[in-house]
């Protein structure tokens, strides 16, 4: 019997990620949610620019690679172009929180049926670590050398609570992957965020707490640590909003 | 028994399965190197395997396959 095998929805390409980067983990999570609803014939997929910008070479669906940031705008054409196909988009911090802001919170805003899937590190991963929207305050990057300073700087941008002030979104959580216990919690949001499209009812968006070993310059292990002291402190885990629920309750 | 087959090629050896095995029966293989030029991850004990599939759900690069 056997108890784990690869999902079938993920290719047999080598993932090109540094070794210890848990995209790896969430490209097998969103497979395996592709395969648990066996929606792997009509699914489309939409990458975003990035590390994960490659992502077209790891799914065994259809996928688009959208302009920077525009992923959510690509994936609204795609689903109202036939609302029979399951759309989901696959973006990082640099992607959706920082040039894509406007694409992310105005397709929230319309309620759009399709599921985003965030990847969170707080940094700029492909480009060389340099600091992104959801940088710690005194986090140290490429270009905040001395930390970053929240006088010239600002505060990270909370995407889970920034869209749950909108009506259109529907389905927000905040997962990590840090450890097995979360992972397990992880599958079961992203499940949840492509069930909901399936069903019809709306917009879906999983933030998930990710590491950069490399960028943040610490060992695999040490990454995930650091993102256990230092991230989910100021990213709580949890659900922001389920609109579906609340209506369903009603 | 539990049997680990990991797909040594496409390990990273980044040791999160490492770190992940409650019985601590993982490590990584300092006196290899595979394709890629890593050393990988392998199985001290497979007896003592309970088949948690912790390791396998910690792997990034989804190379570890667990039969019963």
């Amino acid at each position: 019997m056997t108890v784990f095998d690869k999902p079938k929805s993920l290719t047999d390409a080598p993932l090109h990620y540094c070794p210890g980067c848990t995209h790896g983990i969430i490209h097998r999570l969103v497979a395996e949610a592709i395969d648990e609803l066996g929606i792997e014939g009509r699914t489309i997929g939409i990458a975003p620019v990035g590390c994960s910008v490659m992502a077209y070479n790891y799914f065994t669906v259809d996928m688009v690679q959208a302009a920077h940031g525009r992923a959510p705008a690509v994936a609204t054409g795609v689903k109202r172009a036939d609302p029979s196909k399951i759309v989901f988009t696959y973006q990082g911090d640099g992607d959706l929180a920082s040039i894509g802001t406007c694409e992310t919170v105005h397709a929230a805003a319309r309620g759009e049926n399709i599921t985003i899937i965030f990847v969170n590190n707080a940094i700029y991963g492909m480009t060389g670590g340099q600091m992104a929207p959801t940088s710690l305050p005194g986090q140290i990057t490429q270009t905040s050398p001395y930390g970053r300073d929240v006088a010239t700087q600002g505060y990270p941008v909370k995407v889970c609570e920034m869209l749950s002030q909108l009506d259109g979104a529907g389905y927000l959580e905040r997962v990590a992957v840090n450890n097995v216990k979360n992972i397990k919690n992880a599958k079961k949001a992203i499940l949840k965020a492509f069930k909901n499209q399936v069903e019809g009812k709306g917009f879906s968006l999983i933030e998930v707490v990710s590491t950069c070993p490399t960028n943040w310059g610490l060992t695999p292990e040490k990454a995930l640590e650091w993102l256990n002291d230092n991230m989910l402190p100021y990213y709580p885990l949890g659900v922001y909003k389920d609109k579906f629920a609340e209506e369903a309750a009603k | 028994m539990a049997k680990l087959t990991f797909k040594t090629d496409l390990c990273k050896g980044c040791g999160l399965c490492v770190g992940a095995c409650p019985k601590n029966l993982l490590v990584i293989a300092k006196d290899k190197i595979n394709k890629k030029g890593y050393h990988p991850a392998e199985m001290t004990d497979a007896e003592k395997c309970i088949a948690c599939a912790f390791c396998a759900t910690m792997c990034p690069d989804c190379i570890i396959t667990i039969e019963k």
